[in-house]
């Protein structure tokens, strides 16, 4: 299987002016194409730095970032925009979706900025919803929708672009235990139909369904575990 | 389509905020509504001074009897007798800067036609004076140089005096009684409208110079003439006219260091060009300071689109973060404040144009719209849009996503 992700000796140091707070201090990894990774680790180890990184949200202050054997450091901010929209779906702990937007529209919104055509926009954007289970929810603002709808609303929103790999941090933070297995289990389908995974977490029942669980600390791998049995999505 | 896009997304944000939206467009709507009234007021009075300039004639200069000083030029049209008919014909051999001379004479008659009858100004002129004044008939014919020399009862009727008296009849062959004396209209002016003083030109009748003298007007010193209308050949042998004329005269009535001038001259056209100037330099003026409260619409909008980016700049984290790049956002708020100020100029111009209406109704100025005011200030609005919106909107543009993204 080719490499979708390598980071070599990342790091990241936050200057706030007198004080300087290193985030990263050397991480490096390979990501295969259609794995899917748990990223584990105490408060402030890093993980959403990392993340920021591998989404081309952040750029690091040291070291290399391939993504399909691109390094993103030489890339504009036009180019790193492209990517965002078409090669990478995000994924926030506080979903991000826009207020007074209905959930179409905000699945729509990747497909605008990607300039495709209105009619093939609302398709795809109905394609992606049905994926997450919410087609008959299209019309609803996002005000109106639970967390864990909403929460599949940005995950409908990162998959409308039919991105190769989804980053997710802390998808399930702000959700209840049984809202989080419903959207663990959207993820291991997904997974299952070949898209990249990347997911942090701290809660060792969200990263049992990962195939793999790398854990930071300090900025730092502290391990890097297959896990043989994967929890399964029904 | 982008465009379609930022449009939708402008109007949202717009609708979110109405109240907001309307405050700052207020600005706008203001600053354009001035603009457009003082502009059409400003070019209705140049227009107003152009239509009187050209209703006087061109080239023209005027001698008027009497001393400036001690009469009051201003005062006495004709205070004193002090120019004659020997003077007129001197100016017609002398000077060759001059085309013609037009002597007259004024007083106010009442003027009879049946059981109508009317108090007006009654002018003696000769052939002359239809000529400089580029004055046409539209019934019967002028007044003849045979009519000045026999001073014969003839006479002609301005638009005012003729429909006043006559209604729709033609008055051209009745006889009117003007200070009991009648009178055989041979002819009707066309209208001029009012002249640079502010009263009605059409509301006179012109009879021969000598007839008027003798009979109606009257003087104690025969073979004097009232004012003098003077054309000069051509405009750039105006002033050369103007002094052959004063030297001239000053020759003939032997001023000098012990004897003030009898007479004075005055340039007309020189006096309504200036006058017009300075309506143009006031219209300058009114619209540079309704340009100003445009200027501060303008600036409210910058003001009130450096809000709207810090309030929603996760929502352009968010925007970025799903692959929206500079370009986009750029247009984005670009669009959110040309939308205001495209909507406000158009409600502004509304209003101007009604305020205009209004002000030339209430005031009696005249005011004019034209199409291009319109026109270039839709233009402005949207410029204006464009201008302060872009600092907010690249500000946008620039932040960096996940700075956006994690703002709170
Ligand atoms: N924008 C920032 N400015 C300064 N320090 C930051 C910023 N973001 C994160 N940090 C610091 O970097 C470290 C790693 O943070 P983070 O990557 O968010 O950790 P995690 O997601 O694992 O909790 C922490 O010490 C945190 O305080
Ligand atoms: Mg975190």
């Amino acid at each position: 299987m080719s490499e979708v992700v390598k980071l070599v000796e990342l790091t990241k140091v936050y200057d706030l002016g007198e004080q300087r707070v290193q985030a990263l201090r050397g991480v490096s990894f390979a990501v295969a194409s259609g794995e899917f990774l748990a990223i584990m680790g105490a408060s402030g180890s890093g993980k959403s730095t990392c993340m920021y990184i591998l989404g081309c949200l952040d750029t690091p202050t040291s070291g290399q970032y391939l993504l399909e054997n691109v390094s993103v450091g030489n890339l504009s901010r036009n180019q790193l925009a492209e990517i965002r929209n078409s090669k990478l779906g995000f994924v926030f702990q506080g979903f991000n979706l826009l207020p007074r937007t209905t959930a179409l529209e905000n699945v729509e919104l990747p497909l605008i900025y990607a300039r495709v055509s209105a009619g093939e926009r609302k398709k795809r954007a109905l394609e992606a919803l049905n994926r997450v289970g919410l087609a008959d929810r299209a019309g609803h603002l996002t005000n109106q929708l639970s967390g864990g709808q909403q929460q599949r609303v940005a995950i409908a929103r990162s998959l409308a672009n039919r991105p190769a790999m989804i980053l997710a941090d802390e998808p399930t933070g702000n959700l209840d235990t049984k809202t989080s297995a419903e959207i663990m289990d959207i993820f291991s389908e997904l997974n299952g139909q070949g898209i990249t995974i990347i997911m942090v977490t701290h809660e060792p029942d969200m990263a049992a369904y990962a195939r793999r669980v790398i854990t930071f600390r300090d900025g730092l791998v502290l391990s890097d575990e297959r896990n043989p049995a994967p929890q399964q999505g029904n | 389509m982008e465009i379609l896009q930022s449009l939708k997304i402008a109007l949202r944000a717009l609708k979110a905020n109405k109240m907001r939206s309307f405050l700052t467009m207020l600005g706008i709507i203001i600053g354009i509504g001035a603009v457009i009234v003082m502009i059409a007021i400003g070019s209705g009075a140049s227009q107003m001074i152009a239509d009187q300039i050209a209703s006087i004639g061109s080239n023209i200069i005027m001698v008027i009897p009497g001393s400036t000083t001690s009469g009051g030029a201003r005062t006495g049209f004709h205070s004193a007798p002090t120019l004659t008919w020997d003077d007129v014909k001197a100016i017609r051999n002398e000077c060759p800067s001059v085309a013609l001379v037009a002597p007259t004479a004024r007083g106010a008659a009442q003027v009879v036609y049946g059981n109508m009858n009317w108090s007006t100004l009654v002018q003696g002129i000769t052939p002359e004076f239809l000529q400089i004044r580029e004055w046409n008939l539209v019934a019967g014919r002028g007044l003849t140089e045979a009519d000045v020399e026999g001073a014969r009862k003839d006479c002609l009727l301005g638009m005012t005096v003729a429909e006043t008296l006559f209604g729709s009849e033609d008055p051209v062959g009745k006889v009117v009684r003007i200070k009991k004396v009648p009178f055989t209209v041979v002819g009707v002016l066309e209208r001029k409208g009012q002249s640079p003083r502010g009263d009605d030109q059409d509301d006179a009748v012109f009879l021969p110079l000598t007839t008027a003298q003798r009979k109606i007007i009257g003087t104690q010193f025969p073979n004097t003439v009232g004012a003098m209308l003077i054309q000069a050949v051509s405009e750039d042998r105006l002033q050369q006219a103007e002094q052959e004329v004063s030297s001239l005269l000053d020759q003939r009535h032997r001023i000098g260091p012990t004897k003030e001038r009898d007479y004075s001259v005055r340039n007309l056209s020189e006096i309504l060009a200036v006058s017009q100037q300075s309506a143009q330099v006031m219209s300058l003026l009114l619209g540079a300071v309704a340009s100003i409260s445009l200027l501060v619409g303008g600036i409210g909008i910058m003001n009130i689109m450096l809000v709207s980016v810090t309030e929603r700049t996760r929502e352009i984290g968010i925007r970025m973060a799903i692959g929206a790049k500079q370009r986009n956002i750029l247009l984005q708020f670009l669009t959110e404040a040309v939308l205001m100020t495209l909507f406000g100029g158009i409600i502004g111009m509304l209003m101007g144009v009604v305020g205009a209406t209004v002000v030339s109704r209430l005031v009696g100025w005249p005011t004019l719209i034209a199409s291009q005011a319109i026109v270039i200030s839709f233009l402005f609005s949207g410029g204006v849009g464009i201008f302060f919106g872009f600092y907010p909107a690249r500000k946008a543009a620039g932040l960096n996503p996940i700075d956006a993204l994690r703002y709170e």
